[in-house]
């Protein structure tokens, strides 16, 4: 009796394992029929990194319309210095007295630089905790990432939303400038999850064939 | 006056400070360097303003922006991160960038390696610096163009169907 009930126990386990693992699959699949912007305007979240990622993300954000609102900028909480940079970028881009749509968050950090690799899934896991919720809460319609730890509990958060059926959510990776020949460790996770991963240099896209070169973007 | 300017972004990079302090000063000093300003960044070193005789040096850790001390350098030493080249090359000052192999994976120097492969800058390591400013010849060194985000603009307004 207590046999078939664990049986039967485990077999609903395998099939929602199996349905959920199906279910990512379809949504990934999905990502460009996925066309927030037609209703005129796209929310996204920023993913701020340390040093060059900021400077990189917001060369990027930099060039795109004012269509992009609100944005939503996330770091990590030991980031000292992104916050500035976006604040004075977002400054930037004020035109006479229309009210900047953006706002700034926090998560815990997922990897300090020479974190080893062990404590970093625990760091990463705890980042998600966070990250969760956050994503949860905001909705954007992408995500918009280029490479620091903190984007891949974010993106996994937006991947979730995705597969729970309460938003699609586009996640678009952009690889460093930094990275030639060899993808970051972000860039290898979320190769097979991003909807848009872009690539700076001819190499690596020889190397990932679904990755998208259109010259150095930063 | 001809000024170098030494720039380690928001790292900490203790040994690149202390190899110059050390060992290049004089080096500068022979090439014809007068003014040597250092950004430690998150590094406990900072060496002494008189220690080194004929080289007037100025040290600090953070700016709000690092663009005037780039504007007005002759020479940029940086540490092989992104943000620091791209300002340095874009302000289209002679860079040469020392990789720090004390991190994990040192993908930072594929970018320098490449970069020198296409004449934009040089690169060496701590251990090879002074080496590398007694003979470094900057007149070989070609433009960096700028990256084009609107590539990548263009790219997601027809992704995301805003256009």
């Amino acid at each position: 009796m207590l046999v078939a009930v664990l049986c039967g126990i485990l077999c609903c386990v395998f099939l929602a394992v199996v349905v959920l693992i199906l279910r990512v699959l379809l949504v990934l699949r999905r990502g460009t029929e996925c066309k927030p912007g037609e209703k005129g305007s796209v929310c996204v979240l920023v993913v701020a990194g340390s040093g060059g990622h900021t400077t990189e993300i917001i060369r990027l954000m930099g060039s795109l319309s004012q269509s992009y609102t609100p944005r939503h900028y996330v770091m990590a909480d030991t980031d000292k210095m992104s916050e500035d940079k976006i604040r004075a970028f977002e400054a930037s881009k004020q035109k006479g007295n229309i009210p900047q749509e953006f706002t700034i968050h926090r998560i815990p950090r997922s990897r300090e630089v020479r974190q080893s690799w062990s404590s970093s899934v625990h760091s990463t896991l705890y980042a998600l905790v966070y990250s969760v919720p956050l994503v949860f809460r905001l909705r954007p319609d992408v995500v918009l990432c280029n490479g620091p730890g903190t984007c891949v509990p974010l993106c996994t958060a937006g991947l979730l939303l995705g597969t729970l059926g309460l938003k699609r959510v586009l996640l678009v990776y952009v690889e460093s400038i930094c990275r030639v020949e060899s993808l970051s460790l972000s860039g290898k996770i979320l190769y097979h999850l991003a909807d848009y991963f872009f690539v700076q240099w001819q190499p690596l896209q020889t190397k990932y064939p679904k990755s998208i070169y259109i010259g150095r973007v930063v | 006056m001809k000024t170098v300017f030494v720039t380690v972004g928001t790292t900490s990079f203790d040994d690149l400070i202390a190899i110059i302090r050390l060992t290049s000063e004089l080096v500068l000093l022979d090439r014809g360097y007068t003014d040597l300003v250092l950004q430690i960044g998150r590094g406990s070193f900072i060496p002494d303003p008189q220690c080194c005789p004929g080289l007037r040096m100025e040290a600090f850790s953070f700016k709000e922006t690092i663009s005037d001390n780039i504007r007005f350098a002759d020479l940029v030493i940086s540490h092989a991160g992104a943000g620091s080249c791209l300002e340095a090359l874009g302000a289209g000052k002679p860079l040469l960038v020392v990789v720090n192999d004390k991190l994990m994976g040192n993908h930072q120097l594929e970018l320098a390696k490449q970069l020198q492969a296409d004449s934009h800058l040089l690169y060496c390591t701590c251990s090879t610096l002074p080496e590398t400013l007694r003979h470094m010849d900057l007149s070989v060194l070609l433009p960096f163009l700028p990256g084009q985000p609107q590539n990548f603009a263009n790219f997601m307004d027809k992704a995301v169907g805003l256009l």
